[in-house]
């Protein structure tokens, strides 16, 4: 993955910039030695590593606006970080850059029972969002599998979604108000407490600009009342086009769970050996979760029960306990780590039209055969969002770069079938290149656009989102 | 006035535009005031896709509302935010076009529960100020592939681009629904009680309050028999407040559709104004508000409908209350000002999206 070369200006200045940023932040707030600097090298795309020039932890908001007004005068790249879990290189710093950290921002400011919402700085960790309220039965809805460690500053710049957001929709539709600073200093409230904008979305519009627009420091988040209680089903069929059929029945019966989730054989056999959640050795099982009262998940389990039998399961498994719906998921959420005990891998993020499920996992399994590499799917059914991890060795020359190869292949595959290449990771380094594939010229330049208003210098997050070559003469100033 | 037939006869119509244009879906909602030739989209009129397996469907922007609410019922679904209609409490004719609803980020009672209508689009296509025709998000419900342009072009009132085509996340349809009327409360307990319900595992869908009747009304949806036993729980959760009775059925939905139109407000003289703000603040405005005031609640008191003598300056009288007011109706600039660094970025969106200042001229500054 090409990144720009370092600016020679920029790297002959360091002495003088460290200096300016300590005369801002506390002394241990400001990393430059070479050493330290290396645990900032990358984030959880770990394939791809650079020391930033510099790395900075402001402790507020205004500290945050001091350093943001020193880089744009002195023309330095910033590259804001949450907590470094993105699996898109939305983190990866260049060697003349900044890393700005929010980890030290990590206060809850407000919580508002009555009104439903709590005020966070964005450092603080998806998970402790709803640490912060569960004792009143409430939580935040975005639920990324990194949600133990991942910070709502990154959910936010990346739109974060995660299994739950079938009923629950993703961070933008959960998000009512931010504190951003603008690369130039400027501190700007966009939404509140309240619903809706006045004026333009501007909240919308940032939501899911992976740190290109502004450095979110603060943020008004929606919480919900927990329902009474959840409880999935498991089912498993000898064909993945009929579990991909048995989806769309349940969606056009009229119920809506809160989870759908999808895992093929592969998968399943890896998550078995791994964690022995006692699934059935089939072609696709899918997890499907309700909410509500004991009475309403009896009556909604009953009628997606009712329609899987249609499809003739090869098991039926309705969870009638705690530990029950505990073991039916246990497989699921290790599904990732089962993979990585096989070998290295490439999780990928493309959404297809749920028609598509069949024809596209068809069509990754050729490609699979195609490129010598073995894939596992395991994904959220109910919205489309696949997840095809690519098993490689990454210690075996020219691995990485096959399996690069075929994972653009498989996003190429997903925009054909009317899809996208991301549905919740966000484009980063990763899916840079690819930008082409979904995007004319003038749909990339519109957006490009919006950059030129938010940073006209280019110094956020300036080598993400977009190819390089389009975005070459604006990086240059 | 232009009715272009075909995005590329859109296109070329912005591109060859040599002084403002004024645009217009069915021209049901006359929010503001924008000079200029008519340029409408109801030439653009089609459902392009429909997949009530994806909860998916794509239309091009000058199709009817009704169109699309036709078809969706077909395979019993609907649009999720339940989009409001105009007409009645705007006095304006026409047919409703699903591209204004967008335009206007139309939505009604249900934006509490289920997103605005902004939450429900997934997809646009529009044409900028140089007649340059963009794509943004797509047909499918999670899409975090560049930036979201989809977002910016919901309520954007025609000032950033024409759209072309617009595509919704739709959801299953309602099996049954059931309204718990409270009577007899001030604003102040009304918000209290519409708070409780909100923060309970009860799943409402709307909640309203109505001074002049003193009724708060609260909706529950969903299967028959969920209604039936959240009607039990939420009844006993409210004890405290008085006397309360439930309605049922089509009794329901028709308060609710007319919660949605506001028609409690049609005919009325004096400025029109929507207010939002979080809902605790609700009492705080009502009492800001000059004498002779009618109004009503929505959004749990997040949505203040508010009918004023004219020339009332609703914006001083709000002076501390965090959140935005909206002038329908009246002499007051239509939208709410922006802190200055905030209306830098918007004036900056706007001559990049429509450098020659030709789309809807002056209407959102």
């Amino acid at each position: 993955m090409e990144m720009p070369a370092p600016d020679v200006k920029i790297m002959a200045m360091k002495a003088k910039l460290v200096e300016r940023l300590q005369s801002v932040l506390p002394f241990e707030a400001v990393i430059h030695d070479e050493v330290q600097t290396r645990a900032y090298e990358c984030d959880a795309l770990t394939a791809y590593k650079c020391p930033p020039l510099c790395a900075v932890l402001p402790a507020s908001t205004e500290e945050v606006a001091a350093v943001l007004k020193i880089c744009f005068e002195e023309g330095v790249p910033v590259v804001p970080r949450g907590s470094g879990t993105s699996l898109a290189g939305g983190a990866l710093p260049t060697a003349d850059c900044v890393i700005l950290g929010v980890a030290k921002l990590n206060d809850v400011l407000e919580t508002n029972y009555d009104d439903r919402y709590i005020r966070v700085q964005s450092g603080r960790t998806n998970l402790s969002v709803t640490g912060a309220v569960e004792e009143n039965d409430f939580f935040y809805a975005p639920d990324p599998s990194s949600q133990l460690a991942c910070a709502i500053a990154g959910n936010i710049a990346m739109n974060s979604g995660g299994a739950h957001c079938l009923k629950y929709g993703v961070t933008t539709n959960n998000l009512l108000g931010v504190t951003m600073v603008q690369m130039d200093g400027t501190i700007v409230e966009i939404g509140g407490a309240h619903l809706d904008s006045g004026g333009y979305d501007l909240l919308g519009l940032t939501c899911g600009s992976e740190g290109q627009m502004g450095v979110v420091t603060e943020a008004t988040l929606r919480i919900l009342r927990k329902p009474e209680g959840a409880r999935p089903v498991l089912m498993g069929f000898d064909d993945n086009e009929v579990a991909g059929a048995c989806v769309a029945d349940i969606i056009k019966a009229g119920v809506l769970p809160v989870a759908i989730e999808f895992m093929d054989r592969p998968v399943i056999r890896a998550t078995e050996a791994f964690a022995g959640a006692g699934y059935p050795d089939c072609e696709a099982l899918l997890i499907v979760e309700v909410e509500g009262s004991p009475g309403e998940i009896d009556e909604q389990l009953g009628k997606i029960m009712e329609i899987a039998r249609r499809h003739n399961p090869v098991e039926l498994r309705e969870s009638t306990s705690a530990e029950e719906s505990a073991k039916i998921w246990l497989g699921r959420k290790s599904a990732f780590g089962a993979m990585g005990q096989i070998n290295d891998y490439m999780c990928l993020d493309g959404t297809i039209p749920v028609s598509e499920l069949p024809y596209v996992l068809k069509r990754i399994g050729e490609l699979s055969k195609q490129y010598g590499l073995d894939v596992g799917n395991v994904f959220h059914a109910g919205d489309g969002n696949m997840h095809p991890l690519i098993l490689f060795d990454a210690n075996k020359e020219g691995d990485l770069e096959l399996c690069e190869a075929m994972g653009a292949d498989i996003l190429r595959l997903c925009v054909e079938v009317g899809g996208c290449l991301t549905g919740e990771h966000g484009v980063g380094i990763e899916k840079r290149d690819l930008m082409f594939d979904q995007f004319a010229p003038e749909d990339m330049e519109a957006q490009m656009k919006v950059k030129d208003v938010f940073d006209p210098k280019w110094l956020l997050n300036p080598a993400k989102v977009f190819p390089l070559s389009v975005t070459e003469t604006r990086r240059a100033g | 006035m232009m009715t272009p037939d075909s995005e590329a006869a859109l296109a070329e119509a912005v591109a060859g535009a040599k002084g403002p244009l004024r645009i217009q879906g069915g021209g049901t909602r006359p929010i503001g005031q924008a000079e200029g030739e008519v340029l409408s989209t109801t030439g653009l009129s089609g459902i392009e896709l429909y997949e009530p397996g994806a909860l998916t469907l794509v239309a091009k922007a000058g199709t009817p509302v009704a169109v699309i609410e036709a078809a969706l019922a077909k395979e019993n679904q609907r649009l999720p935010f339940e989009p409001m209609d105009h007409r009645a409490l705007l006095g304006s004719k026409g047919e409703p076009t699903i591209g204004g609803v967008v335009a206007t980020n139309a939505s009604g009672p249900r934006r509490i529960q289920a997103g605005a209508c902004r939450d429900s689009l997934i997809g646009v296509r529009y044409v900028d100020g140089q007649g340059t025709v963009i794509k943004n998000g797509g047909r499918v419900m999670k899409n975090v592939t560049g930036y979201d342009l989809v977002k910016l072009m919901a309520g954007s009132h025609g000032t950033l681009g024409v759209m072309s085509e617009v595509g919704f996340k739709v959801l299953p349809g309602i099996e049954a629904t059931a309204t718990l009327v409270l009577n007899g409360l001030d604003v102040t307990r009304a918000v209290e009680a519409m708070s409780m319900a909100l923060g309970s595992p009860f799943e409402i869908s709307a909640a309203a309050h109505f001074p002049e009747t003193g009724q708060t009304t609260l909706r529950l949806e969903g299967f028959e028999a969920s209604v039936t036993y959240r009607m039990t729980q939420l009844r006993a959760l409210l004890d405290g407040f008085g006397d309360m009775e439930e309605l049922h059925g089509d009794a329901s939905r028709d308060l609710w559709a007319a919660t949605r139109d506001v028609t409690h407000f049609a005919g009325t003289d004096g400025d029109l104004w929507r207010i939002s703000v979080k809902p605790s603040d609700a009492p705080d405005v009502v009492k800001q508000l000059p004498d002779g005031a009618k109004l009503s609640l929505d959004w749990g008191g997040g949505l203040i409908w508010a009918v004023v003598p004219e020339g009332a300056d609703i914006r001083a009288a709000l002076g501390g209350i965090a959140g935005h007011a909206t002038c329908l109706r009246g002499s007051a600039p239509t939208f709410h000002p922006e802190p200055a660094a905030l209306a830098m970025i918007s004036n900056g969106l706007r001559a990049q999206f429509d450098p020659r200042g030709i789309l809807n001229t002056g209407l959102m500054g």
